[in-house]
Formats: structure tokens, C-alpha cells, sequence
């Protein structure tokens, strides 16, 4: 299952659209409950049955789904399951238990409706690049259209009820993933997080389970759904995460300036360590990773495209290990074909 | 004892730890607690920080009896898990609900797009839908929500005249 996802070009994470050498990609995601059922925590297995039904039979009849598929978690094996998280494309909950729960995705990877998650619908678009507004037409042309056929939760004074109160308003949650290499080497990085975490802008790391953010990927997301509207919560987070690219921006001409000699080494020892290596842990590989990337940024390494470091961010991670070689791999050997991938794509030293 | 993470230190500190369900113990010294520390605050979980501002935010004792009738979340489980189970639950637990969300949110406004979609399938059994929900509305004491029911009902009304 999802094979077809390994060779996807033109997704959220192709390197295109704007900005996208630091703002890698953008996401919208909007919660909704249907009127007539508690929340998925509370409803009975033939209630967020009747949800599913509903959502697959809804899927069909609406034209922006039509090139969607239809998932019940319980259909999909842990592997794949995780190699979905590992896309983004679901959650950590919705990885790890499956019962009553499902899935409309589309192919391209850019929309996403996970169905009886925490709310009963949590619908998300992503673009590539720095466009917020495409991800929000699009999944909000798809609230519309489900709108037309089930009745949400919603009451005049406080907007889309859902099952946790931070959520509760527009229950939009925006956010976009930023690679800030130049920021974290020169240390401004924290003074960065604490200023966003003051004016209740959430940031953690976007690969990895802990809040360590590996490979220097940073997401930032709003906090606050009620009293904004959708375009303001939008706008909000675009002047911040604009604000924070320009600061990233800033951070590199300091290190070409300052630094050059040691960060054209770094790049070029991250070079020669993943075309060598006979083991590496998915930690490591992000690390090298990352200075590659910002090395291609720079202009200091040229022999490497874009598309294809971008995919290797995602291909190094535990379940596309095992989607590429097509079986299950112990932990052990996990480092060993990691290192494999690493050399061969990017032709052996 | 040497500690469980430097292996260099002696160990000070006996931390239990459940993870996945699998109990861990670990044994660490002053520096490595420090950094563990660090590690459990940033691992705090929403229901803990919310049931913090819960706290804070209102008088206790009062409202503990109360429950949704729909769903059968109780108070009690409101404040354990900061999970609402239903939509009507945002009316029921009103009186503990709005300060929250204002603690949170710094609004209590809404100012986001309509959840009334311009065209419904079938007319007809919109205005039956909104007739019920006036109903229940009405039944929960949810007056603001009954006003705009009976708006959409208006609106309805004039539509098909």
C-alpha cells in the first residue's frame, strides 16, 4: 500500500514555491464535529461507524474528493501506518490505534482528512513553499463542501466546538516548517523561540517524536483559534514566520562572512561522511543532512539537486527504510540500509 | 551507583519513569538530572497545562455534580482529561468553560467564517434540523444560539414563500 508515494515529485516537500530554500513547506488544518455525536472519545464504536460511512459516502460525492481514497485505519499495517506519520499525513494517535478511525487522502499528499482522531474530522491541506493562503483555499473549498451535506457543531458566540478547548473558534491551526541551520549554529536561535512562545506562537521540532528539533527543521503554529478570523490567524503567522525567515536570512550572511572556511568544511565533511558511511542513525544522517542543504543554499556544493536532498530528509526515516526495501527491518540493520540509501543516492566516494 | 546516562558520575537521583506502558528506572546524577528536568517540562501534556489554568480560573466545589446528559461526561472528567465529550457539553459546563477559554484564547468573540452553509441538499429537512436544534436550544438554555436558530428559520420562511 502507498508505494506510489515513494515517487511523488510535485508534493509539499518538492523544493518548490515561494521562499522554499527556508520555508519548506505549509500547512492548514482545520477541526470539525459532526452536531448529532459526542466526540470521537465518547461515541460508540456504531457511532464513529455511522461517521465513517458517512465521510466515505460524502468523499464520493464531492468533486474536490473525487481523486481522494478512502482508508480504515484497521486496513492499513504498522508499517504503513508509520511511514504516513512519517509523511505527515497523520498523527502519532492516529498511528497508534486504529479502531473506528479512518483516512481520506489524496495521492498528491496535499490534502488530508483524518476521521474519528481526537475531533471527528481534522482536515488538512499542505503546500510547498510559503503559501498559506493555497493551503487554506484549499481545505476550506472542502469544509464548504462537506458543510453542504452534515450538520458541524457550531454555536454563533464561540464558532466550531471541539473536543478540546484550546481548539475551540475557527479551530484553524496554521503552520509552516522552517529550516533554520544558520539561526541554531549561531545560537540565536533560542532567543528566536522565546520571543515566538511570548506572543503565543507555538514552535517544536518537525522530524522526530521528542521536542529536540533534529536537522534544524523548525514548525511554527498559532496558538490562539477564537476572537481572529481565519485570514487573521493566517496573517498573523505569515508576518511572524516572515519576520523569522529574515532573521535565518541574517544568520547566513553573518556565517559566509564570519565563518566561511569552517562552514564550507562542515559542508563538504557532511558530504564525504554520507557517500561513506557503512551505518548511520536517522539522528546523525538529519544532521548531515542539513548542512548539505544549507550548503546548497549557500552556493558552497552544486553536485546535489534540491528534489533530491529533500527527499532524502523523508527517505531516511524508520518506515520508508522499510517501504524501499519492501520488508521489515530490525533496528540493527535499520543503520546499515540507511547508510546503504545515503551512499547510493548520492553517488558513493 | 554510576549514573545511567554519563556513566561517569555518581548517581544521585532515582527517577521511575513509564513509558509505552513498560516502567523504567533510571538512575542519574546531579548534572544529568538537570538536563532530565528540562526534558520532562517540555514533555508536559495539554490536560496538565489546562487543568493548571482550571485551577486558577474559577471557584471550586460548586459545580461538581454537574453532567451532559448527552454525552455523560461528568465535571470530574472535564477536569481530568480538559476534553469536552460533546458540542452541548460547551453549554452545560458553560460557567466553567468561559473563563478557560478566555484564559486561553484571550476572546471570547467569534469572528471566523458561518458554519451555515448558503444551500442545503434538501430545504426542507434543513428547516427540520434547525427546528430541532431551536428546540434543544431552547431546552439547554442557550438563548444566543436559539435567537440565531430562529433567524436561520426566518430566513428559511422567506426563501420558500
Amino acid at each position: 500500500m502507498f508505494e506510489e508515494l515513494l515517487n511523488n515529485k510535485d508534493t509539499w516537500l518538492s523544493g518548490k514555491g515561494p521562499f522554499s530554500e527556508i520555508i519548506f513547506s505549509s500547512r492548514v488544518r482545520l477541526a470539525r464535529n459532526f452536531s448529532d455525536y459526542p466526540f470521537p472519545a465518547r461515541a460508540s464504536s456504531a457511532q464513529k461507524e455511522k461517521i465513517l460511512k458517512t465521510m466515505e459516502e460524502a468523499r464520493a460525492r464531492i468533486d474536490l474528493l473525487k481523486e481522494a481514497v478512502f482508508f480504515r485505519m484497521e486496513d492499513i499495517d504498522d508499517i504503513d501506518r508509520q511511514f504516513l506519520l512519517e509523511r505527515h499525513l497523520i498523527s502519532q494517535e492516529h498511528m497508534h490505534t486504529t479502531k473506528g478511525k479512518g483516512l481520506i487522502l489524496s495521492l498528491d499528499e496535499k490534502v488530508a482528512l483524518m476521521i474519528n482522531e481526537e475531533d471527528h474530522l481534522r482536515m488538512q491541506a499542505m503546500a510547498s513553499g510559503f503559501d498559506l493562503n493555497r493551503a487554506y483555499e484549499t481545505i476550506n473549498a472542502i469544509d464548504d463542501s462537506i458543510a453542504k451535506l452534515v450538520d458541524f457543531s457550531f454555536m454563533s458566540n464561540l464558532g466550531y466546538l471541539t473536543s478540546c478547548p484550546t481548539n475551540v473558534g475557527t479551530a484553524l491551526r496554521a503552520s509552516c516548517m522552517l529550516h533554520l541551520p544558520a539561526l541554531t549554529f549561531t545560537k540565536r536561535i533560542n532567543k528566536v523561540l522565546e520571543l515566538l512562545a511570548k506572543i503565543s506562537f507555538a514552535t517544536r521540532g518537525f522530524f522526530g517524536e521528542g521536542t529536540q528539533a533534529l536537522g534544524d527543521f523548525f514548525q511554527i503554529s498559532n496558538q490562539i483559534s477564537l476572537g481572529l478570523s481565519e485570514m487573521e490567524v493566517i496573517d498573523n503567522l505569515a508576518g511572524v514566520v516572515n519576520q523569522v525567515k529574515e532573521q535565518e536570512i541574517d544568520a547566513r550572511a553573518v556565517l559566509i562572512k564570519k565563518h566561511k572556511l569552517e562552514l564550507e568544511d562542515n559542508v563538504w565533511r557532511s558530504y564525504g561522511v554520507l557517500r561513506s558511511c557503512r551505518l548511520v542513525s536517522s539522528k546523525e544522517a538529519l544532521s548531515h543532512l542539513s548542512i548539505l542543504s544549507l550548503g546548497l543554499d549557500l552556493g558552497i556544493i552544486d553536485k546535489i539537486s534540491r528534489e533530491l536532498l529533500n527527499n532524502l530528509f523523508l527517505m531516511i526515516q524508520p518506515a520508508h527504510l522499510q517501504k524501499v526495501e519492501a520488508r521489515v527491518l530490525k533496528e540493527g540493520e535499520r543503520d546499515f540500509i540507511r547508510a546503504q540509501i545515503l551512499r547510493e543516492r548520492l553517488g558513493e566516494a | 551507583m554510576l549514573c545511567d546516562i554519563c556513566h561517569k558520575n555518581i548517581a544521585t537521583v532515582h527517577l521511575t519513569e513509564i513509558i509505552n506502558d513498560k516502567v523504567v528506572e533510571m538512575h542519574i546524577c546531579q548534572h544529568c538530572t538537570k538536563v532530565k528536568t528540562q526534558e520532562l517540562k517540555d514533555n508536559l501534556t495539554i490536560p496538565e497545562l489546562l487543568t493548571g489554568l482550571m485551577d486558577t480560573a474559577q471557584s471550586p466545589k460548586k459545580e461538581i455534580s454537574v453532567k451532559c446528559e448527552f454525552c455523560g461526561l461528568t465535571y470530574a472528567d472535564f477536569k481530568k482529561k480538559a476534553r469536552l465529550g460533546c458540542g452541548r457539553c460547551y453549554s452545560v459546563f458553560k460557567m466553567q468553560i468561559m473563563p478557560l477559554l478566555k484564559k486561553i484564547h484571550g476572546s471570547l468573540t467569534y469572528a471566523g467564517k458561518s458554519a451555515m452553509s448558503p444551500q442545503k441538499d434538501s430545504l426542507s429537512n434543513s428547516v427540520k434540523e434547525l427546528r430541532a436544534r431551536l428546540e434543544r436550544a431552547v431546552k439547554l438554555e442557550e438563548y444566543e444560539e436559539a435567537a440565531r436558530l430562529r433567524d436561520e428559520l426566518k430566513k428559511f420562511g422567506q426563501k420558500s414563500a
